[in-house]
């Protein structure tokens, strides 16, 4: 557990100075970029693109292996079903990224900069997710959340 | 807000996509923050609390650092209280509604061709994209 926690650190160490570092922390930049109709700020498309190639690659050695390093198995999804639930989640959350131009990560990595907005986003963030957490259990009793 | 170039990005989009690759290869999961969140505040069933604190900590350990160290930062927000907390509220029920973010969609999922997560990539990108265009280019709000 010590191991995986420790990992779980690192991971999280390169993942947030990627996040200021590549600017996509920034909502000023965020918005610019999805404001293709405007004076639209490509640059962003630079993060998606750059992050593919190790994650992809990592993937593509996972395939190889029967188990992660630090873990008996591994933890990926396997639904490929597109149902209602992925569709309107996702356009929810397309909502809500464009109105502010926070997304999860760069919310939670602007947290370093002390700022309240991003605190404030943060909590409502949680509590958006405790909301769906208690809907899912009042309308299937019994049912234990993915 | 000054011109960032694509050197910036590339390079904070490799680590992030290293980042991703080192916690699967590492501890077998997806490095999705929205699923992360969940799980280090005990709203998620299926994650590892511990773990889901782990990497948030580390995000705003690594973000502070970089921003000390690395490049220097200053992010411009402009939304209201009521907006950042509409929006908060969305994406915090959005993203568990669909499953995931920006990362665990967008990088990890594309990442290993998952269709299911092309579809969500490709929903949240266009509304995203579209409510920008609602709100600065119909109704003329957010400078």
């Amino acid at each position: 557990m010590t191991a995986r926690l420790l990992a779980s650190i690192v991971c999280g160490l390169i993942f947030g100075a990627g996040l200021l570092i590549s600017d996509m922390i920034n909502p000023g930049r965020v918005l610019a970029f999805l404001d293709v109709a405007g004076s639209w700020d490509p640059s962003l498309a630079f993060v998606m693109g750059g992050a593919l190639i190790p994650s992809a690659v990592a993937y593509i050695i996972r395939d190889r292996r029967s188990a992660p390093l630090l873990d008996s198995r591994f933890y990926v999804p396997a639904n490929r079903s597109i149902d209602w639930k992925l569709v309107t989640g996702s356009g929810l959350f397309g909502l809500g990224w464009g109105l502010v131009g926070f997304c999860p990560g760069p919310a939670i990595g602007a947290l370093s900069t002390g700022r309240w907005e991003a605190v404030l986003f943060v909590a409502a963030m949680l509590v958006g997710m405790s909301l769906f957490r208690l809907s899912r259990r009042q309308r299937l009793p019994g049912y234990s959340a993915n | 807000m000054t011109e960032l170039g694509y050197l910036w990005p590339l390079t904070g989009g490799l680590l992030i996509g290293l980042s991703a690759g080192l916690y699967l290869l590492l501890n077998g999961r997806i490095a999705g923050i929205s699923g992360l969140a969940a799980a280090a505040a005990g709203l998620a069933d299926d994650g590892d609390s511990k773990l889901g604190l782990g990497f948030l900590a580390g995000i705003i350990a690594g973000a502070w650092l970089a921003a000390a160290l690395i490049r220097q930062s200053e992010i411009v927000i402009t939304s209201s209280p009521a907006l950042l907390i509409a929006a908060g509220l969305i994406v915090g029920y959005g993203t568990r509604l669909g499953s995931g973010c920006t990362s665990g969609h967008g990088i990890c999922g594309l990442a290993r061709l998952s269709s299911r997560s092309l579809a969500a990539t490709a929903i949240f990108m266009t509304v995203a994209a579209a409510t920008v265009f609602v709100t600065r280019h119909l109704l003329g709000v957010q400078p």
